[in-house]
């Protein structure tokens, strides 16, 4: 297998990991500790909180 | 006591920081009580359960802060209020000026990426019903993802999973509460040296205690893959445990692979010893609470956290640590002789769900069968958590406890709370607690802890007996917390420290044996000394 035939996930344990954090902003502080680069997204449940209207926006690309 | 409910509107705050607010309340003004909960669906149903619910709430939104307050003085419920609305307040972004607007952190995932260009995984920890669109988002900026929301339904985890294999990545969860990519801990990890065993493992807590382990014994860690505690059903299909395990063959630091799982489905459990025989190096597979399976070839199967721990050393080319079989009995000797017979069970009070499960399984091994609110197959449930009769061990971290309310990991009120109340049962002999050190846990555990051990022990004695308590800390020396600190603290608290979930387990189930046969034997004597 060739390196571009393999799955991407194979490429996350070949560099530093990056993280985008979406909920509990403790973890933000917990990987900078760790030298890691990590941008938290203030999040707010979407589509005036309903779960299954959000699912299908997320569906949709929305 | 008076109850006065409010709503602050739409305000996000995630539980650990309305938890955080909690305490800080109930510290500055001495109020009995306050809940602060996001107005959804399932925080409103607990707040029903607790007759907290009240008219004032029926309008919050899933978007917006439910604020609870209760005391016997309306000054101190005002002056709660106050704190409460002060706190929020100063945790709100600023906004307004173009410096703070251009600090502003992003409001979405397609936000986050813009920033960080080169992000290659989300980590997503929202609550249960939005998580799978928040992961659905990250995959398809191509992220991998490391889901720590549980409550996901099943159909949505096998729609993501499937989402992630067709593009390639990676889905570690949900419900996956821990995992090591390249020497970085993610979620509630702890901090371990690199090495060259790398873990595979639909258990967090069974992970994390294998790593501290192993680490403890002076080996390391490659990766951990947490794949989440349903990925092994029939319905995931194991997805990313195959996934993990490509991931480790493929992975030039990894030597030896270790697996710790519940048992997999039947199926499930074929595809990975399957491929687990394919990947070319040693791999032990701890499928805790299933039934023994002997070794073969690469394959070495192991029934307990420490044994696993200990094989992946040895397989990793060291001597094999020695085992603490001994310290058990010699334990229990010296627990036994200072409790009275009335006093018969076991209580394990666990934070962690693979050592609820292991502790079961030791247990039964040796006759004693305990109820649980996470059974093993064929053992009986609770049918209410709050009830104490005979053995029992209780997840804490199961659904019923945590809905609207930060992990035990993170939050000791309600452990402390059932330590104090078993602790007056004149029935209970033992009690087992575990102790989660690392990253995302409680920053001080023992300091909350040792002080409630000894008020158990206290109001034990005042009743005419001891109790014994033994805990396990499953961390290193390397946590933020120190782990020989807080084991010090603890066992100045009176508790006996064992060295791992196993050894706990092992020790709790020689007390009760112990104290079964003592008493089986005083039975015979009372017979015995009638008859004569």
């Amino acid at each position: 297998m060739t390196d571009q035939d393999r799955p991407q996930y194979q490429q996350l344990l070949a560099r530093k990991v990056e993280v985008v954090n979406v909920g509990l902003e403790g973890f933000v502080k917990d990987l900078r500790d760790c030298g890691i680069d990590v941008v938290h997204v203030d999040w707010k449940p979407s589509a005036g909180g309903d779960p299954q209207m959000a699912a299908l926006l997320a569906k949709l690309g929305v | 006591m008076a109850i006065q409910s409010s709503i602050r509107a739409n305000l996000y705050k995630d539980s650990v920081s309305l938890m955080r607010i909690s305490q800080v309340t109930i510290a500055r003004t001495g109020v009995q009580r306050v809940t602060l909960l996001m107005g959804t669906r399932s925080n409103k149903e607990f707040l029903q359960q607790a007759g907290l619910m009240s008219p004032a709430l029926e309008s919050a939104k899933p978007g917006d802060i439910m604020i609870v307050v209760a005391d016997d003085a309306p000054d101190k419920i005002a002056a709660a209020e106050r704190e409460i609305h002060s706190q929020i307040a100063g945790e709100e972004p600023k906004g307004g000026s173009t410096e703070a607007a251009a600090e502003a952190p992003p409001r979405s995932i397609a936000g986050g990426v813009a920033i960080a260009d080169h992000a290659d995984l989300a980590l997503i920890s929202v609550p249960g019903p939005y998580a799978a669109a928040e992961a659905l988002k990250a995959l398809r900026r191509g992220l991998n993802v490391l889901l720590f929301s549980d409550s996901v339904p099943i159909e949505q985890e096998v729609a993501i999973k499937r989402v992630a294999a067709q593009k390639g990545l990676l889905v570690m969860g949900p419900d996956c509460g821990t995992a090591i990519i390249n020497g970085v801990p993610l979620g509630f990890a702890n901090v371990v040296r690199r090495g060259a065993i790398g873990l595979v493992g639909a258990s967090g807590t069974g992970l994390q205690e294998v790593m501290c382990q192993i680490h403890r014994h002076g080996h390391g860690i490659s990766q951990a893959i947490g794949t989440g505690s349903h990925d092994v059903s029939s319905e995931v299909g194991g997805i990313t445990m195959l996934q993990g395990l490509e991931l480790l063959a493929a992975d030039a630091q990894t030597k030896v692979v270790a697996i710790v799982s519940k048992p997999p489905a039947p199926d499930v459990q074929q595809r990975v010893i399957e491929r687990a025989r394919a990947i070319g190096k040693p791999v032990v597979i701890c499928f805790l609470g299933g039934e023994p399976a002997a070794s073969a070839g690469n394959v070495h199967r192991t029934s307990s956290l420490e044994e696993t721990a200990r094989q992946a050393v040895a397989l990793a080319g060291a001597r094999q640590p020695g085992s603490d079989e001994q310290s058990a009995e010699a334990l229990a000797t010296k627990v036994c002789g200072s409790l009275t017979p009335s006093q018969r069970y076991l209580r394990g009070l666990y934070s962690g769900g693979t050592f609820c499960s292991e502790a079961q399984t030791i247990w039964r091994a040796a006759g004693i069968r305990a109820r649980s609110n996470a059974p093993l197959a064929g053992a009986e449930r609770l049918a209410d958590v709050e009830e104490s009769r005979g053995h029992m061990a209780i997840d804490l971290g199961s659904d019923e406890f945590t809905v609207g309310r930060p992990h035990p990991m993170i939050d000791y009120g309600v452990r402390i709370e059932r330590l104090l109340k078993e602790a007056g049962d004149p029935t209970v002999a033992c009690i087992v607690l575990d102790v989660v050190l690392g990253y995302g846990s409680h920053p001080n555990p023992a300091e909350i802890l040792a002080p409630a051990i000894r008020r158990a022990k206290a109001a034990a004695r005042a009743q005419g007996r001891e109790l014994a308590v033994i805990c396990f800390v499953c961390g290193t020396d390397a946590d933020p917390q120190p782990y020989e600190t807080q084991k010090g603290m603890l066992a100045d608290a009176g508790a006996e420290i064992v060295g791992s979930s196993t050894s706990a387990a092992r020790a709790s189930q020689a007390i009760a044996s112990r104290m079964a046969a003592d008493d089986s034997a005083n039975g015979r004597r009372a017979m015995q000394g009638g008859e004569r």
